[in-house]
């Protein structure tokens, strides 16, 4: 490259400069456009009329239950996924049987059904006018309308995210490592704690932290199941939606910018943990 | 340990990967289990192993009916084709994994833990390597890691599934020694699995070879040298 007297030659890979650098424009334009612009517009509307407004308007009952309940909703609905997820995961890639597409295309299911459709899968299934749900109303549990409700549909729409990280990860291992624990003795819960896990502990991660900013994020299905009721069942997507519909807007974008920042803040977290174990992660990917 | 298999078959789904075979394995014998991919050599070491179950037949550890014993029971140093080290482990930890993986009551301390450790890499030639992830090992650095993990557990018998296979050829040479001497050392009934009959001639002292799930010849490899048994093993020897 420093040797100026031969003819310059081109590495196969690398493009001509005037590509080069149309390409890193695209690829800019389309951040600040779809990525960077939405962000600065939902903090910038937040502040408006300054901090305090924001501050005060998060401070209101109402939205404070619906961050208490989104947050719980999360709480509940994340560590069911990775643990459905891990079972899945492991299910289909350490045993051979009959209908393993099959399986594998139903947990994609809830990618591509409408969450609005979902949603009205549950309450037909569990509300008031169905068996289960009329029983379940009957001994004071209702599911539809309450908190059960959108935590079902949040499970239901956020499913796919952990297996889905998982299962290329463990088909790649394969099963020699966990065998070979057997053979010197272990059990099926030390192996599984001792090898499995470590292993896939980078894809669960990223699988869990996907689930999370998901779960949080859901709308249709739980818009459907939650009947919106203010200070209950109303969670921050919803109340979001709510507030921007009465023209509050400072309100609507200081929950929305909220929102955003703790999606935020799962990613700096994802990348706190990568720069942190970075040795651990290029031992594991080099192999 | 002798090892007696009674007429152990297996079948996959509809495949057969092994039909009716049977073999003697006196205590301490250094035995290759010699074939072409698919002759069934490497299903019958598992069956061995406790890793697949027959589908009928018997296997018999000193004369005790051995086929129902869990995989950790059967107390096999089992040496995978690609080692299958854990790769978030030190090669300590790997070699200590048996041992620590142990019932309280069994479970060395820890001081016996790294006195057992250390002899191993001793024994395997390469102690100062404890600290090292296996991605940081060479071939054959990996295969005497693997051998050294399966021996920590005091096995009752040595199983290695193409122990060589992974290896270029000046490696598996001197690999094939070490192989020979940890087994005049441990007095251990060794079974290693192999497609190289240069591997199986020169290394074992009992020779079975297999072809399509069946056993075509077992003997002594200067006999079998001598005096193929079928067309198959001719064959298969002179090529």
């Amino acid at each position: 490259m420093s040797d100026t007297t031969l003819p310059t030659f081109r590495a196969a890979t690398e493009e001509a400069p005037f590509l080069r650098i149309a390409l890193i424009g695209i690829a800019v334009a389309g951040l600040a456009v779809l990525v960077f612009a939405p962000l600065a517009v939902v903090f910038g509307e937040a502040l408006r009329e300054g901090w305090l407004a924001a501050v005060e308007s998060l401070g209101h009952r109402d939205a404070r239950s619906a961050i208490w309940l989104t947050l719980t909703i999360t709480a509940i609905a994340v560590p069911l996924n990775a643990a459905f997820g891990i079972a899945a995961a492991w299910f289909i890639t350490k045993f051979d049987f009959r209908g393993k597409a099959f399986l594998i295309t139903l947990i994609d299911l809830p990618f591509s059904v409408s969450p609005v459709v979902a949603g009205l899968c549950i309450v037909l299934l569990f509300g008031a006018n169905s068996a289960i749900g009329g029983w379940m109303v009957a001994q004071g549990w209702p599911i539809v309308f309450a908190i059960p409700g959108i935590v079902l549909a949040t499970v239901f729409v956020t499913f796919p995210f952990v297996a889905r990280e998982l299962i290329p990860v463990m088909i790649e291992q394969g099963r020699a490592e966990e065998e070979a624990a057997l053979t010197l003795g272990a059990s099926g819960w030390r192996t599984f704690r001792t090898v499995t896990l470590p292993n896939i502990r980078w894809a669960l991660l990223y699988g869990t932290l996907l689930c999370t900013a998901r779960a949080m994020g859901e709308f249709g299905a739980v818009a459907v199941v939650s009947g919106k009721i203010r200070g209950q069942t109303a969670t921050m997507p919803i109340t979001i939606e709510m507030l921007y519909n009465e023209y509050l807007s400072v309100a609507a974008f200081s929950m929305a910018a909220l929102l955003t920042a703790l999606a935020l803040v799962t990613l700096l977290l994802k990348t706190l943990l990568e720069l942190r174990h970075a040795d651990q992660l290029a031992a594991i990917r080099r192999h | 340990m002798h090892i007696d298999i009674d007429e152990i078959a297996k079948t996959f789904g509809g495949t057969t990967a092994l039909l009716p075979v049977s073999l003697n394995i006196p205590s301490g014998a250094l035995v290759a289990l010699l074939g072409p991919s698919g002759s069934g050599k490497t299903t019958l070491l598992r069956i061995l192993g406790g890793l697949e179950f027959p589908t009928s037949g018997r296997v018999l550890f000193n004369g005790q009916d051995a086929t129902g014993l869990t995989v950790q029971e059967r107390r096999a140093g089992f040496v995978f084709q690609s080692y299958a080290l854990f790769r978030h482990m030190t090669v300590f930890d790997n070699i200590a994994y048996g041992l620590r993986a142990r019932p309280r009551g069994q479970r060395p301390n820890k001081a016996e833990i790294t006195r057992r450790v250390t002899k191993l890499l001793d024994l395997i030639q390469l102690p100062d390597i404890a600290g090292r992830y296996p991605t940081q090992l060479s071939g054959g650095q990996r295969q005497r890691v693997a051998l050294a993990r399966a021996l920590a557990i005091e096995p009752r018998m040595l199983l290695l599934d193409e122990p060589f296979g992974a290896l270029d050829a000046k490696v598996r040479k001197e690999l094939r020694q070490g192989l020979r001497d940890i087994h005049d050392e441990t007095g251990l009934t060794t079974v290693f699995v192999t497609h190289d009959q240069d591997e199986a001639m020169e290394l074992a002292d009992l020779v079975v070879v297999m072809s399509m799930g069946r056993i075509e010849q077992i003997g002594k490899p200067g006999d079998i040298r001598a005096k193929p048994a079928t067309e198959f093993v001719r064959d298969f020897i002179s090529a």
